[in-house]
């Protein structure tokens, strides 16, 4: 049987679960949301898993994530996790309000939201809905590609996520932590949250979006992000996946910018036996800036892939972009980026780059820039590379008295160091760095 | 101090030391002049342990011990320095962690506890200030964003923070000005000792002033082809290579 045939078999295991997931939805199956879900439902339907005959999943095969029938946590008993769980995953040493989804569902009792500016909210976008209504309306599904069946299932069972909203003008104070926690002892756990962040005409925010696992269970993680940011606003997105090793992670992270503002997005890959991570931004008016950071981690047979796509749709505009992966053991790390410069976006300036470091000889990297301009007066430049830790700057420490190990960490501590610096929140810098080390299981520099 | 007997060393096939001969005794400081891929570079990264070449003849006593079978990482930890013709960038890493982490791994290994913060702040204010350097030096990166001049001083900082018993200089003044070079001279100077010993590979006499070494030696195509006193320098400025390979034809 052909991968499509298998794939089409699974989708329509998961389609078939509707009926049953509808009678349990309670409230929700009247918000204008519901009309949405049956939509997409009929894309489920049409669409496909992606085999690698697409040419965007070409070097990702998810047949490992179609083996098994995810059940959606609404059919399962309850995931209780501790304080000490959320507080050993947290990033510490600064103030910062936390919220908390279990299998993609709020979870108030861990969640903690200090006093907030004035008109700004952060809740559960399932109260979201039934609070602020028109603004959800307004905003949802805007910007989203619907060109996957993995996106249209998301967008099929997702009941609940992250809400952000900034009016006009206001800051937060505090970086935002949140907590996307999946797995169940039970069984194996379909986690599907839908996120929704509205930052209007001058307003900030940092958040940083956790990504973690627990349960003796593999689980499968579908995320859709939407970000919609208004001029002037100033958004820092930082993304720590540190999935469960023996569990699926897809992200689609979709960004629109408007004029004046800067997106920082930061996608440190660091779990999950399968990872992928769409992230795409629509730069629709001028002086945008948009900067895209990534590290990307491999041991065993992990394989991660991101998926980057910058739209430059108006003229001066900036977008950078730093991807860096290491990689050992048999991992397999793919980076795809896209860069589109469109006929009006006259004097860009785009710039990507991705490097990767083997560790081993068995690990691998597929990586590819796809640039299409349609300006003719842009700076656009683009570099790849892939190698060993440097030989000689390896023979420069250890000739200092420095042993093998120690010198390979910190040529790795090198490598990865203009990412980690790039986090404006500056505790997170070491901590990202502690984690980085404990992941590939080396000494820490 | 070390010994290197018939010593033969390549790099893909191809030889490149063919045969070197050269004691060095405690309190010496030797230098080696010779043409451009004559070997020198080589030399002095056989005796640091690079991997990229392949010892074929020959053997080396370090302080009684065989130098050719150890770690890079076991002979810096026995004395062994080599401040390298062109010295590496590792942005990222602060020379305060590079240096910490060097010292204490050479004092671990002779089971010494680890340099106080307060030692290594007085030893690194110290050396910076010998060597003319900027006070931010030990927080920067290592090398990166350096001048080429900047590198070899901090090449010879290095040196006197590790303290070294046997320091092999590679060009360490290429690329310097007239006033940095007094500069790296007297590290050097302040340095030497009857304990320790210096090789230094250079192309200028000019060096030789203010480093005055006990020996000179030629190296030509891999092989020491004459060995004196500082006064051989002089005579190589004024005649160039040539003299000592005709030189060396005739008696041949
Ligand atoms: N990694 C290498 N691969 C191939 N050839 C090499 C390598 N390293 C050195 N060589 C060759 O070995 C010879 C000696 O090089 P070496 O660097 O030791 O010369 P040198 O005497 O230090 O020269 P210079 O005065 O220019 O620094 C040269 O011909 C050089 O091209
Ligand atoms: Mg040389």
């Amino acid at each position: 049987m052909s991968d499509t045939n298998k794939f089409d078999q699974i989708k329509d295991w998961y389609v078939s679960n509707f009926t049953r997931f509808e009678s349990k939805l309670n409230g929700q199956s009247e918000t204008f949301l519901h009309d949405i879900r049956k939509e997409s439902l009929t894309k489920f339907k049409e669409l496909h898993f992606p085999t690698i005959k697409d040419e965007e999943w070409k070097y990702t095969n998810v047949a490992p994530l179609l083996k098994d029938n995810f059940q959606l946590p609404q059919y399962l008993g309850k995931t209780v996790i501790d304080e000490k769980f959320i507080y050993n995953n947290s990033f510490t040493d600064f103030d910062y309000d936390r919220i908390v989804f279990v299998n993609g569902k709020y979870s108030p009792e861990h969640s903690i939201i200090g006093e907030l500016p004035k008109g700004a909210v952060i809740s559960s976008l399932e109260s979201a809905i039934k609070n602020y209504p028109e603004l959800v309306r307004e905003y949802i599904g805007k910007h989203t590609k619907v060109d996957n069946a993995f996106v249209a299932m998301n967008l099929t069972y997702s009941t609940d996520g992250l809400f952000v909203y900034l009016p006009k003008g206001q800051m937060l104070e505090r970086p935002l932590q949140v907590f996307f926690v999946s797995g169940s002892d039970e069984d194996k756990v379909l986690s599907i949250p839908r996120s929704l962040i509205i930052a209007e005409e001058g307003s900030a925010a940092k958040l940083i979006v956790n990504y973690v696992g627990t349960g003796s269970n593999s689980y499968f993680t579908n995320t859709l992000t939407e970000i919609h940011t208004g001029a002037n606003s100033n958004i820092d997105y930082i993304k720590l996946q540190d999935e469960k090793k023996n569990s699926f992670h897809i992200d689609h992270t979709f960004v629109y910018q408007d004029k004046g503002n800067i997106f920082n997005h930061y996608s440190f890959a660091f779990g999950a036996a399968l990872s992928r991570t769409d992230v795409s931004s629509v730069l629709d008016n001028e002086n945008i800036e948009c900067h895209y950071y990534g590290i990307y981690l491999g041991t065993d047979k992990q394989h991660i892939d991101h998926h980057t796509f910058v739209d430059h749709a108006k003229p001066n505009c900036m977008s950078n972009e730093v991807y860096k992966g290491i990689l050992d053991d048999q991992s397999r790390g793919v980076f795809n980026g896209q860069i589109m410069v469109r006929p009006d976006a006259q004097k860009t300036n785009a710039y990507q780059s991705n490097k990767t470091i083997l560790l081993s000889d068995k690990a691998n990297i597929d990586t590819k820039p796809q640039l299409e301009i349609f300006a003719n007066d842009v700076k656009c430049s683009h570099g790849a590379t892939i190698g060993k830790l440097d030989q000689e700057a390896y023979f420069y420490i250890r000739s200092r008295g420095v042993e093998d190990k120690i010198a390979q960490s910190m040529l790795i501590h090198a490598f990865a160091a203009d990412v980690i610096e790039a986090v404006n929140i500056e505790p997170m810098r070491d901590q990202l760095n502690h984690k980085l080390f404990e992941k590939l299981n080396r000494v820490e520099i | 101090m070390i010994k290197i007997k018939n010593l033969h060393a390549s790099v893909e096939g191809n030889e490149i030391l063919r045969g070197i001969d050269l004691e060095i005794n405690a309190g010496e400081v030797h230098a080696i002049m010779g043409p451009n891929g004559s070997g020198k570079s080589t030399l002095a990264n056989v005796l640091a342990g690079h991997e990229g070449f392949e010892v074929t003849e020959g053997e080396v006593i370090f302080e009684g011990k065989k130098l050719l079978d150890m770690a890079p990482e076991e002979r810096a930890r026995d004395g062994v320095f080599l401040a390298f013709q062109y010295p590496i960038e590792i942005p990222g890493i602060s020379n305060a962690t590079f240096l910490k982490t060097a010292i204490n791994e050479i004092r671990k290994a002779h089971d010494q506890e680890e340099i106080s913060a307060k030692e290594f702040l007085e030893r690194t204010r110290k050396y910076a200030k010998l060597l003319n350097m900027p006070d931010n030096l030990i927080s920067r990166s290592v090398n990166s964003g350096f001048s080429g001049g900047e590198k070899k001083k901090n090449e010879i900082f290095q040196m006197l923070m590790l303290n070294p018993k046997l320091a092999l200089l590679d060009e360490t003044d290429s690329g310097l000005d007239i006033d940095a070079l007094k500069i790296v001279s007297e590290g050097v100077n302040h340095f030497r000792s009857k304990e320790n010993a210096v090789l230094l590979v250079t192309h200028y006499q000019r060096l030789l002033n203010y480093i005055v070494p006990d020996f000179v030696h030629v190296l030509s195509n891999g092989k020491i082809i004459k060995s004196g006193g500082k006064e051989l320098a002089f005579e190589l400025e004024e005649k160039g290579y040539d003299w000592i390979k005709n030189e060396e034809l005739e008696t041949a």
